[in-house]
């Protein structure tokens, strides 16, 4: 009889309890559903070499990471000389997703632009930052003028850094900028995980 | 429903279209753009604070909301598009959640509630009733009143 | 020094609140009558401390004194003075304030208005509203001082969010507030009654009016509050689901159903136990409400800048307040049994029914806005919850309250003839069934969703007339004008404020089917069609704000060859904020709203006009206002002054014996 009076005690506990537990929570945080998919494939020009093209299918037999970036992220600043520092000695080449290079920059009205002209603009303004910054830590980059690639993997804040093993399987994704402590405890176990299975 | 709302946009925009400085619409095809506006009502932008792609103008929701359009252009329907966008971004892109394993709760919730909401109701009524007389039928109302008026002998019968 | 004197006033009226929390309970644990009084005096200074520490902080914002971190971050000197006093409560520290001024208010009211309440009974209720007031004073003190200083001072200030640059910043937070903060009066009635074991008639008589005008204050401020997004976020819609909505939304529906629980309460004091959970829920509601804008746990576009450690206090201040009350009750509310019985078909059963109704309307609303928190905090993967699911569970929920409340109001206390109650609404319901469905049919929108929304409009609007020719009739003999003010306000209230759902629901339906939009190119001279409606752009010129530049389009709207309306939409660029803004334009109609908002300049130097048609948007307000109004009428009954003045030397006896 008098249990039932508990009852509204014990629910608004338990909703306290998932309150509590939901501080701990980043609610922008969104996992990726390509988790165990293949990476979704494509083919574009590269960032540093105007004639030649990239697509995952040229990486196939080895694990690697796609870091998505651009010169207007300013996450992106902070990551880079951690990945600088990652090439050097890195397990794994670095494969660059320049996203949106010209059309992501809100301080710039591309209407108009044709695509000769933004392709060789993107390159320009890229290249310059990577010198800007540290130096260039990516195998290579391919160039994502459209934002179109970045839409196929799902990509919604840059910078994001997608593992991806030998067969082309996407097995992590990384929100936000890459640390140090991230590079340690979560990315090279995984890498290190992945390339003994092989 | 939606076709007799695009009937009628496009029944307000015939008899005047190519009269001299009518104004265009922005997009060329007003009912698919009516679609498009439609269904990204209930997609959620990603990088937004809980707006949908429609209401947003972060470069990711128009890029999407362009996707929506490129994809109705190619032939596909809603679910379709909904699928893509799913593949890619989870189920977290759907304002609409769907029904499985996780959302049962959702989905079951205010029918459980509503359920065990009547439930408390009925026992808590049927409890009361048990205490309480029930209300005098017309004739009863008459009998009392007679029995006021001292015109009646009362009854021996009496209600449980 | 302004701002080192508003501080110090606030950690003055901490120590009164903690002063008006503490030492009349004790008094009236002790019966002793002198610590008792002390929580009036202390409660009526605690307002004097904050009201002078929020000047302060307004101070400060008019003169522009940017060594506050505060009003550096929210204001700037070019910033026109009504939106620097706005900008005191657009931002957490400072809106946390106005919470805690709200509340110092309504304890001042209760020691003014309700000064013929049993000493002990209101020493109870000053002190459990002095606790949850020092609870909130020192969250402000602790992790948001409003004073905080920046030295050397920002030479220039941020400005204010420029979505909060309207006069809807005047009224909604405040009046919303005052609706949050005013279920603390009713939760503090009913925790005073858990503690004295007395809980009659005559508490749930006290109760009502404070409830009743919360109630008010919450339903203005919700219904401004979606008025304002109406036109400010600039494409028409006017309710969102957003979870910051949904939390003043929660404590709104419970709200009602506290109402009318307390008048069953009231008038034939039952449900008691019932009652006083509601009023616990409701107040409870508004506490999570905050928790969940300050706290960053979901995604909002309403919520402020957050941070988690103001999240954790809010939210162990939640558990103290809500789990002592909630326990409290658990203790006590076993011997609250008992009230007048009923029958299974009576007013109280039918209010019962409602409020079951209602309760599960609010849970599923919480359900829905805290399921992606719950779904992430067990790893299930993040979901989104939004309007449409809302729509789908919320109009079956909503369809039998909006039946049955017009059903309850025919039905007698006690027990009533279930047959006599079909006779009489039968009639208007299959009436409405046929209206809804012919009037669908009429406007050329045939969906269930159209004809259930007007055939549940069309119940309100025949059940009120049929309820209004009743309550006349049955006073035959009197001339109608005598017998129209025989009416009590308090029935006055219940009507208007029915009658205000059927007015709000005429709204929704109709807005909701017959909308219509489009965007096109305009240049100079180019005119626009859209249902019936014929739009002509006259061109765009400067419009330069104190603290924006803007471009403003003039474009003259017709109908049948005659021009009504001048709208002048505009696109605002806030320098301060580096943000652009739309300004939407609105003809506001009884019939139906022609809104234009202005976007951005294609390279042909077209600009791109967004056009809208709104039919009957305006009436979802007016039912707000009705219902607001009937609130007011409701409170304002002289029986509660009659009554209370009456009851409260036969209450004081009883307490001395």
């Amino acid at each position: 009889m008098k249990a039932k009076f508990l009852v509204p005690l014990f629910i608004f506990l338990l909703l306290a309890g998932f309150l509590g537990y939901g501080l701990k929570l980043n609610p922008r945080e969104v996992p990726s559903p390509l988790i165990g998919k293949p990476a979704p494939t494509f083919r574009v020009p590269q960032l540093q070499v105007e004639d030649k093209t990239i697509s995952p299918e040229d990486l196939k037999g080895r694990v690697w990471l796609l870091n998505v970036w651009a010169s207007w992220c300013i996450s992106c600043r902070y990551e880079h000389p951690v990945l600088v520092e990652f090439a050097r000695t890195s397990p794994v080449p670095i494969v660059g997703l320049n996203y949106k290079e010209v059309r992501g920059d809100g301080a710039l009205d591309v209407k108009g632009l044709d695509p000769v002209t933004e392709l060789a603009s993107a390159r320009q303004r890229a290249r310059q930052w990577l010198v800007e910054h540290g130096g260039d830590p990516y195998m290579v980059s391919a160039v994502d003028l459209d934002g179109r690639i970045g839409i196929d993997y799902g990509v919604y804040g840059v910078p994001e850094t997608f593992l991806i093993d030998q067969q082309g399987v996407i097995r992590y994704k990384h929100i936000g900028p890459i640390t140090r402590e991230s590079l340690r405890d979560v990315l090279i176990p995984k890498i290190a995980e992945l390339q003994r299975a092989s | 429903m939606l076709m007799r709302r695009v009937a009628l946009v496009a029944a307000l925009l015939l008899p005047v279209a190519g009269q001299a400085g009518e104004a265009v619409p922005v997009s060329d095809d007003p009912v698919l753009e009516e679609r498009v506006m439609r269904l990204s009502h209930d997609l959620r932008c990603l990088v937004c604070q809980n707006q949908s792609i429609a209401e947003s103008n972060a470069p990711l929701a128009v890029d999407l909301r362009n996707q929506v359009r490129e994809q109705f252009l190619a032939g596909k329907d809603e679910a379709a598009v909904v699928d893509y966008l799913v593949a890619r971004y989870g189920d977290f892109v759907l304002y609409l959640p769907p029904f499985k394993g996780a959302t049962l709760l959702l989905w079951l919730g205010p029918g459980l509630l509503l359920v065990a909401g009547a439930g408390w109701l009925g026992w808590r009524l049927r409890r009361r009733v048990r205490e309480v007389p029930p209300p005098l039928s017309a004739e009863e109302h008459a009998r009392a009143a007679a029995l006021l008026d001292g015109s009646a002998k009362p009854s021996q019968e009496s209600r449980s | 020094m302004i701002p080192e004197l508003g501080h110090f006033s606030l950690i003055l009226a901490l120590i009164l609140a903690f002063v008006q929390g503490v030492v009349p309970l004790i008094g009236a644990s002790r019966n002793r009558l002198a610590l008792m009084s002390v929580g009036r005096t202390a409660a009526q200074g605690q307002f004097l401390f904050i009201a002078f520490s929020f000047g302060c902080l307004t101070w400060s914002f008019i003169n522009s004194d940017f060594t506050l971190q505060l009003a550096a971050g929210n204001s700037h000197s070019a910033t026109p003075v009504i939106y620097k006093i706005t900008g005191v409560w657009g931002n957490h520290e400072g809106s946390l304030l106005l919470w805690a001024m709200s509340l110092a208010l309504w304890t001042v009211a209760v020691t003014v208005f309700s000064r013929n309440l049993p000493e002990i009974f209101m020493a109870r209720v000053l002190g459990v509203l002095g606790l949850v007031s020092t609870g909130f004073l020192l969250f402000l003190l602790v992790t948001s001082n409003p004073f905080d200083r920046i030295l050397p001072g920002a030479p220039e200030g941020r400005d204010l969010n420029p979505l909060l640059q309207d006069p809807g910043m005047i009224i909604h937070p405040p009046l919303l507030y005052m609706g949050y903060v005013g279920f603390s009066v009713a939760f503090a009635f009913a925790i005073a009654a858990l503690l004295s074991g007395r809980m009659d008639a005559a508490w749930a008589r006290w109760s009502r009016p404070w409830t009743t005008v919360a109630w008010v204050f919450l339903t203005a401020g919700i219904a401004i509050g979606s008025g304002w997004a109406y036109y400010e976020l600039g494409w028409g819609g006017w309710w969102f689901w957003d979870p910051v909505e949904n939390a003043s939304f929660m404590p709104w529906l419970l709200g009602t159903a506290l109402m009318h629980s307390l008048a069953v309460t009231e008038k034939r004091g039952a449900f008691r136990s019932w009652t006083v959970l509601l009023a616990i829920g409701a107040f409870s509601l508004s506490l999570m409400g905050t928790f969940l804008v300050r706290s960053g746990v979901l995604t909002s576009v309403h919520a402020f800048a957050t941070d988690p450690a103001r999240g954790l206090f809010v939210l162990a201040l939640l558990v103290l307040v809500i789990g002592v009350s909630l326990t409290l009750f658990a203790w006590r509310a076993p011997t609250l049994a008992g009230g007048g019985s009923f029958g299974l078909v009576s007013r109280e059963a039918s209010l019962l029914g409602n409020n079951v109704l209602l309760s599960v309307a609010c849970g599923s609303v919480l359900l829905g806005t805290l399921y992606p928190l719950f779904i992430d905090a067990l790893n299930l993967g993040k979901i989104s919850v939004g309007p449409p699911y809302f729509e789908t569970v919320f109009v079956p929920l909503m369809t039998p309250v909006i039946v049955l409340m017009m059903i309850g109001p025919f039905v007698r206390w006690k027990g009533d003839d279930g047959n006599r109650i079909l006779r009489k609404v039968g009639p208007g319901l299959i009436a409405s069934v046929v209206l809804g469905i012919g009037a669908a049919f009429a406007i050329g929108h045939v969906t269930w969703r159209t004809a259930l929304g007007l055939s549940l409009a069309a119940w309100v609007l025949i059940g009120s007339a049929q309820i209004l020719w009743q309550r006349l009739a049955d006073r035959q003999g009197a001339g109608s004008g005598s017998r129209l003010r025989g009416i009590p306000a308090a029935w006055w209230g219940m009507w208007f404020a029915h009658l205000g759902i059927g007015v709000f629901i005429i709204g929704v339906a109709l807005v909701g089917s017959l909308n219509s939009q489009i965007q096109v190119k305009m240049l100079s001279g180019d005119t626009a069609q859209l249902a019936g409606y014929t739009f002509t752009f006259r061109g765009v010129s400067n419009a330069p704000g104190p603290n924006y530049a803007a471009a403003r389009a003039t474009i003259d709207v017709s109908r049948g060859g005659v021009t009504f309306a001048t709208l002048t939409p505009e696109k605002r660029f806030y320098e301060a904020q580096g943000m652009p803004m739309t300004e939407a334009s609105i003809d506001i109609g009884p019939l139906r709203d022609v809104y234009v908002n202005l976007g951005d300049q294609l390279e042909d130097g077209a600009w791109v006009v967004g056009l809208f048609y709104r039919p009957f948007i305006s009436w979802i307000w007016f039912g707000c206002s009705l219902m607001a109004l009937g609130g007011i009428f409701a409170a304002s009954d002289r029986r509660y002054r009659r009554l209370a003045e009456r009851e409260a030397p036969a209450g004081a006896a009883r307490q001395a014996a």
